[in-house]
């Protein structure tokens, strides 16, 4: 019996665990946990903003942190997460743009996530050509 | 004719007036291969169990009344296949996240006021005497709302949203899309009216961006679009707003 004065009280259903309950939105949890990953490298880049105003001793201990053993484990298991996470958001990208118009037609989602992952490679290539200069 | 397969379809039944909360029947369904779901059910209601509740009206995926979800998606009913679900079972349950009034009928009068509070008409920007004649468009103006007025209020968004789930006062997908199909119009001159429903906390800003109410969407719609679409205008709405004070249209 569920009646509420006599009237039939329509039953809400519990949302306990409601991410595991399709593939889709374990995906989507996994793209917000990575968010945490991003954090994390901003933190360890902070924490190298504020070594080097500490002089050089304090930089260059911070830059043999970055080559220990643990660092490196950090540093790949963060590229991993950062691809996910740059993944599962040009894949979102063309629900969250206005619609484009280029001549006359409509951008394909297709083609505003393709813009993404190029703009990713050009990024990445001038930055490593230019890490590449400055170490020679 | 081959001889119909039987196929186990399993239902969540829920009558208020005797049961505590919803609980599983399991019924033996003899299946064709042109059988819907929809069609399985109607057999169950005429030849085993007439308590059964659930709605339907079209059987062709134009009404919107027939969503469930079916294996755990929200489908529409009427277009979802036994044949594709064998060898079963089938499970089926009212929508997600609605509230259940009776088996696999669901409350939709929250859906109806928030579709009646975000004016889905066109309000003319002036008044338009007949002798000025009918309105023109362009196609590209077609397109900027065209896929939003394929909308039939199935609701299968919402049991696609986890974000509604959670908050039953967010005005959710389906709704927002046409709130878009209006705004986007070149007729309409209606949105300063509709702004502040998509600016409300319960409005565009609750929406994480899951992204699944434009997978489910049986008609392409991508309320999804619309949503995200209007988090840029409602942001644009707000820092115009110090700009300029007496509430200039953006
Ligand atoms: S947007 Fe799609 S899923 Fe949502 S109510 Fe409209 S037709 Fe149904
Ligand atoms: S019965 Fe009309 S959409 Fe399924």
């Amino acid at each position: 019996m569920n009646l509420d004065g006599g009237v039939p009280r329509p039953f809400v259903r519990p949302m306990r665990g409601w991410w595991r309950r399709d593939p889709f939105f374990v995906r989507y949890m996994l793209r917000e946990l990575t968010a945490v990953a991003v954090l994390a490298y901003a933190v360890v880049l902070a924490v190298g903003v504020v070594r080097l105003s500490q002089g050089e001793v304090a930089w260059n201990g911070w830059l043999a942190a970055l080559r220990a053993p643990w660092s490196i484990v950090l540093h790949v298991l963060i590229l991993a997460a950062m691809a996910v996470h740059a993944w599962s958001w040009f894949q979102i990208m063309p629900k969250t743009l206005p619609m484009i118009f280029v001549g006359g037609r409509r951008l394909a989602g297709a083609t505003i996530t393709r813009a993404g992952w190029l703009a990713t490679a050009l990024t990445s290539i001038a930055l490593f050509a230019l890490a590449r200069w400055w170490q020679s | 004719m081959p001889e119909p397969k039987n196929i186990e379809i399993c239902v969540l039944r829920y009558h208020p007036e005797h049961d505590p909360e919803p609980a599983w029947r399991s019924y033996q369904v003899p299946c064709t291969d042109d059988m819907s779901v929809l069609q399985g059910l109607q057999h169950i209601k005429d030849e085993i169990d007439g308590t059964l509740g659930f709605r339907w009206s079209c059987r062709m995926a134009i009404c919107g009344s027939c969503g469930m979800m079916v294996n755990g998606k929200p489908r529409l009913s009427c277009q979802t296949f036994l044949r594709d679900l064998q060898p079963g079972p089938v499970r089926i349950e009212a929508l997600a996240h609605l509230p259940i009034e009776r088996d696999l009928i669901v409350d939709v009068g929250e859906f109806v006021n928030k579709l009646e509070a975000i004016k889905p008409y066109l309000i003319p920007r002036e008044p338009r005497t007949l002798a000025e004649g009918e309105y023109l468009q362009t196609p590209a103006q077609l397109e900027r709302f065209e896929q939003y007025t394929s909308c039939i209020n199935c609701m299968l968004c919402y049991a696609a949203c986890p974000e509604y789930g959670l908050n039953r006062d967010f005005i959710g997908p389906g709704v927002i899309a046409l709130l878009h199909r209006y705004n986007a119009d070149s007729r309409d001159g209606g949105q300063a009216q509709r702004q502040p429903i998509l600016n409300a906390e319960e409005g565009v800003w609750s929406c994480m961006a899951v992204g699944y109410c434009s997978e489910v969407c049986p008609k392409q719609v991508d309320p999804a679009n619309a949503v995200n679409q209007n988090k840029a205008v409602s942001a644009r709405d707000y820092f115009l707003r110090f700009l300029a004070p007496k509430g200039a249209a953006p």
